[in-house]
């Protein structure tokens, strides 16, 4: 662990914040409507005590108002949600949780020293404790040439990263994170993701909506996608197994009933002059599918597995369409 | 009550940012200087004609009520202007998002913020006062009597103007809230001056409609308590001016602007605490 996060996480190594398999977050049937548009149509989700949860969906999925219903700032029409095992909107556990709104913005004439030491005072950290927080904050998130400068001269990167460190300022337990990368440039977001990952180390909980699923894909524990206000699927991207794999074979000589047969053990197969593509849910099956193409008395020139990629597992849980 | 005073504080210097501030004071001082000309040369014009000295006191204290009423409604419109963006405007970009998930209840940031406003409009009302009450001293040797209530009752009239705007911010974007509060204080404007001109023509119909516009909203009769309390009974029965203070407002009447205020507070702080943001 590089120094500077040692100076930043006081409690970090060693201490777990909690126990090892509470959950930070349960949802059953969140539900929110706004007038006859229902944005979030019944949400039900547990997310373990120091997971990054990815929370992802399309434009107007919803993402935003679940994030908003957990905090409190709107009013679930229906439907239940414990957040550290206190009622969403409980006013003394959000000393616990800390949230970068998506489009954060603050009064322009605060310089970005003032607006941490602010956000610090509204969490109730000391006089002391800033002193020595908005400093290292100010550092770790490349800002500290900036200190003096008011929110007004910020570009829209740097607005976000201050609103990562307002969100970090208390060491919560609990960061929701409403897209933090999107108006940042690759060193910012390669920045986000250090920030994410050192939360993780020391025990905290994160819930990250993102739109940039390659990113989701190298910092998350477990996905969730959400579609018109409804949870459509999970993922958990530490298991190896689990997830869908394609397989492209080059091969000459195929018979036909030997591709037939695939069935038995694949989907969605498919034969383009020498390529053939399939896919299987499980690895265990692969030496089996080798040994039986083999059998058949093809050449095979190739024989590739591919992980479905977060995206290519997005689009097809979403379907094709234009979204929205 | 931490959550209140930080809140309180960083309203306070937001709303000293606000480049309305720096209008509103520039706007005040250039009114007391030319007032005090004005009052300056009336008074060499009073000495030339020889007008009688109790007519002349008359004739200046209610010229004196002109600069109160000046620093009156100043003060009103900066209550209203400042804060008529604050919940409204922080809800649309979003501003009250970092700050309504911090460990602060939701009234803690409302009352906090009506604090931070009501400081800064006090300081605007004393100083505005002092500016008047000093010209009216140094140049025609007048001393206002009762400045001190005066003055608390013009505040009191700017912080109900405050308290309707916070409370329709928690229902309205920036544009409607301004349109309502300024029409509500229309009301209370004409009602004032109709009680007046009832009291003046005997006309006890119109007394009804101007009680009724009162009652509607108080904020203007505070202003006329506000004058007839800041006139000596001898200054008053100048009958012809409009300061004169025909009739004033009724002790009850400060009252219920005193409900009516506490009120309308009570309804801005349940009904942000229930919104969604
Ligand atoms: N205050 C509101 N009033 C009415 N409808 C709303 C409101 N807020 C959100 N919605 C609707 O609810 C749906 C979900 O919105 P939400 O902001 O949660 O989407 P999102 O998943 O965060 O989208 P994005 O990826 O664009 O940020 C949208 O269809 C939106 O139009
Ligand atoms: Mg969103």
């Amino acid at each position: 662990m590089p120094l500077r996060w040692q100076i930043l996480w006081t409690n970090a190594p060693g201490a777990p914040l909690h126990k090892a398999d509470g959950f930070a977050i349960e949802t059953q049937n969140l539900r929110k409507v706004y007038g006859k548009k229902v944005a979030v149509r019944n949400l039900s989700l547990s997310v373990r005590c120091g997971e990054i949860f990815g929370f992802l969906g399309p434009n107007g999925a919803g993402k935003s108002t679940s994030i908003k219903m957990l905090l409190g700032l709107v009013k679930p029409t229906d439907g239940q949600a414990l957040v550290l095992g206190a009622p969403s909107g409980s006013v003394e556990i959000r000393r616990k949780i800390g949230f970068l709104p998506e489009d954060f913005r603050f009064y322009t004439w605060l310089t970005a020293s003032e607006l941490l030491k602010l956000h610090g005072k509204l969490c109730g950290l000391s006089a002391l404790s800033l002193a020595e927080r908005v400093p290292a904050l100010l550092e770790l998130l490349g800002l500290t040439p900036h200190r003096e400068k008011r929110l007004r001269e910020f570009s829209k990167g740097m607005l976000q990263r201050i609103g990562l460190a307002q969100a970090l300022i208390h060491e919560p337990e609990l960061i929701f994170l409403d897209e933090p990368t999107s108006g940042l440039d690759p060193m910012g977001r390669r920045l986000v993701r250090d920030v994410i990952r050192a939360q993780r180390e020391r025990g905290a909980t994160v819930f990250l909506n993102s739109h940039l699923l390659s990113e989701v894909e190298i910092t998350c524990d477990q996905v969730a996608f959400i579609k018109q206000g409804e949870i459509v699927g999970t993922h958990d991207l530490r298991t190896e197994s689990g997830g869908e794999i394609r397989v492209v074979v080059s091969a000459q000589k195929l018979p036909a009933e030997t591709v037939a047969g695939l069935t038995r053990w694949c989907t969605s197969i498919r034969k383009e002059d020498d390529l053939l593509t399939f896919s299987t849910n499980s690895k265990e099956v692969l030496p089996e599918v080798h040994r039986y193409l083999a059998a058949s008395g093809a050449d095979i020139f190739s024989f590739t597995p591919e992980r479905l990629s977060l995206e290519e597992l997005f689009l097809k849980i979403m379907g094709e369409d234009r979204g929205l | 009550m931490r959550g209140v005073w930080i809140m309180a504080d960083v309203t306070f210097r937001e709303a000293t940012r606000r480049k309305i501030v720096w209008a509103a004071l520039l706007a005040g001082g250039a009114f007391l200087t030319l007032f005090a000309a004005a009052m300056h040369f009336q008074a060499k014009d009073l000495a030339r004609y020889n007008v009688p000295p109790f007519i002349r006191y008359q004739v200046q204290s209610s010229i004196l009520q002109v600069g109160f009423y000046a620093a009156d409604v100043l003060a009103v419109l900066l209550a209203i202007l400042t804060s008529v963006d604050t919940i409204s405007g922080e809800i649309a970009s979003g501003t009250i998002h970092a700050i309504a998930t911090k460990p602060v209840s939701r009234w803690q940031i409302l009352i906090g913020k009506w604090i931070g406003f009501a400081g800064m409009v006090a300081v605007y009302v004393a100083l505005m006062f002092a500016g008047v009450g000093m010209v009216g001293r140094v140049v025609t040797g007048i001393v206002t009597p009762r400045i001190f209530l005066g003055g608390a009752l013009v505040y009191l009239e700017c912080l109900l103007a405050l308290t309707m705007t916070v409370m329709c911010g928690t229902w309205f974007s920036t544009l409607t809230n301004g349109v309502i509060v300024i029409g509500l204080h229309g009301i209370a404007f004409i009602g004032g001056w109709i009680e007046q001109i009832a009291a003046l023509t005997n006309s006890p119909h119109l007394a009804t409609v101007g009680i009724i516009s009162s009652l509607l909203m108080p904020s203007e009769a505070l202003w006329h308590r506000a004058s007839f309390e800041m006139q000596s009974s001898f200054a008053r029965t100048l009958q012809f001016t409009p300061f004169a203070n025909a009739s004033a407002p009724s002790v009850t009447m400060i009252g219920y602007a005193v409900a009516y205020l506490m009120i309308a507070f009570a309804t801005a702080i349940h009904h942000f605490c229930e919104r969604d943001l």
